[in-house]
């Protein structure tokens, strides 16, 4: 069993079809209970990443602990941008800091539309774990206005070109996630989810 | 690279596909679920779904709608018509869409563009405009209302920069001269507002030839473009569009 974490931001209706379309055991919940109990933890998550810091904030320290015993988390879109040490988005907020680096405004001055949004190609470095078995030249569906700028070096990561190099997935020993949508990026998208399950399933003895 | 994207649109009545021509005359063009999975397996980039009836009781099946859609189909999707305040938006996109297009009460009451963008993020805020060509002033155009009944006094352009200082994060911009009608996409229009904000523009109405697509894109400087027609009644696939598109030498997002 897998736990989407649900926190009161935006859309997590979307994550939770997609697993179960993929024939996932999953749950909702944002009981530190439940997700010390479960494999694997899905950090979800729309809107602005500061103010999702702040609704995360009284169940930080769970999604901390157990990152830290070494249970898969991945982080989706602003889940994902939670990850990081801190966040520029409306101010400057503190994050969980399981990876260091920060997120940042995408340049406004680069004459392109701002949110990036739509499908970007995606350069995937072939020793990533969440991204295995996706052939070359794959696209992915992005809806963003802030980025991750990474300076851990543990961490290995999947870029897409949009005037700068945005961080599109990334992964760090059980620390997993993407910038874009997987449970929105078609065929591709769910093959990124099935593998984080599978990573799951490998990680831990059975619970 | 980002791509540019091809995005069928589905005017649903009752749970059914109707395309009308200048926005009047419907014709029915299938279930609304399952030509929305149908375009995702095919390689659309989004969808967008206009409930055209926008009454109280089609609230509800709206609703309904998006769930069912969430479940098949796994690409972002919009949903709007008849949307009237940030608690709807928030029930729809909890119900499964990914973005909400607002258009009469936007006009009505702006500030609801940037409570919706504070509460859900602009990427989810489609501000959808109707607008027709000004029979006096040349190179403008005016915005029209609840579904294209009723003109306003506001310039497109205005409105349209007014709207992303408020909070919309991308403008679905429709031609009602051209809409229906697949003469091509008006091209000064689009060009227009997509030079004078710097959030994506969904260029809309008039889909008809391949080149018209391609020139909206390119002349228009347009980030998506939207379509009926020619997809629901079969005149191109999705394939055909984006191998047409790439040949031209514009980014699309390659089908398997």
């Amino acid at each position: 069993m897998l736990v989407i974490i649900d926190y009161g931001v935006g859309n997590v209706r979307s994550v939770i079809n997609a697993f179960r379309y993929i024939g996932s055991h999953i749950t909702v919940s944002c009981d530190p209970a439940v997700i010390r109990k479960t494999r694997g933890l899905i950090l979800p998550g729309v809107g602005a990443s500061g103010y999702a810091m702040h609704r995360l904030s009284p169940i930080a320290d769970v999604i901390r602990e157990q990152a830290d015993s070494g249970k898969p988390l991945i982080g989706i879109c602003v889940g994902f941008q939670l990850l990081f040490d801190q966040t520029h988005e409306m101010g400057t907020h503190r994050c969980l800091g399981l990876i260091k680096g920060e997120v940042v405004a995408i340049p406004q001055d680069l004459g392109l539309a701002i949110p990036h949004m739509g499908w970007n190609y995606v350069e995937i470095p072939s020793e990533m774990r969440l991204m295995q078995g996706l052939v070359p030249g794959r696209h992915f569906a992005f809806a963003n206005s802030f980025y991750a700028q990474v300076s851990d070096p543990a961490a290995k990561t999947a870029s897409a070109e949009y005037g700068v190099s945005i961080t599109a997935a990334i992964e760090k020993g059980n620390i997993f996630g993407c910038q874009f949508h997987p449970e929105k990026s078609g065929a591709d998208g769910l093959h990124v989810l099935r593998n984080f399950v599978k990573i799951c399933h490998q990680e831990l003895p059975p619970c | 690279m980002l791509t540019k994207r091809i995005i069928p649109c589905l005017d649903v009545k009752d749970n059914r596909v109707v395309k009308g021509v200048n926005f009047l005359n419907l014709r029915d063009a299938g279930d609304a679920v399952e030509l929305g999975a149908r375009y995702s397996d095919e390689g659309a980039d989004e969808l967008v779904f206009l409930d055209i009836t926008a009454t109280i009781r089609s609230k509800k099946t709206i609703v309904e709608l998006v769930e069912r859609v969430a479940q098949k189909v796994f690409i972002p999707f919009t949903v709007g018509g008849g949307i009237s305040s940030a608690d709807e938006i928030g029930l729809l996109l909890r119900s499964g869409a990914d973005k909400c297009s607002i258009n009469t009460a936007a006009v009505a009451n702006p500030a609801l563009l940037t409570e919706s963008a504070q509460r859900f993020g602009a990427q989810c805020v489609v501000l959808a405009i109707d607008a027709r060509r000004s029979a006096t002033h040349d190179g403008h155009w005016q915005v029209c209302v609840k579904a294209g009944s009723q003109p306003t006094d506001l310039d497109v352009v205005e409105w349209a920069m007014k709207a992303e200082k408020l909070g919309a994060g991308e403008i679905l911009l429709t031609s009602m001269d051209t809409d229906g009608t697949q003469s091509g996409y008006d091209i000064e229009l689009t060009r227009s507002v997509a030079e004078a904000v710097g959030i994506p523009v969904i260029a809309s109405g008039g889909a008809g030839t391949l080149e018209s697509l391609a020139e909206v894109l390119e002349k228009g400087k347009a980030d998506a473009v939207l379509a009926a027609s020619i997809f629901h009644y079969g005149t191109y696939t999705i394939k055909q569009t984006k191998d047409y598109l790439k040949h031209r030498g514009i980014p699309v997002r390659p089908i398997d």
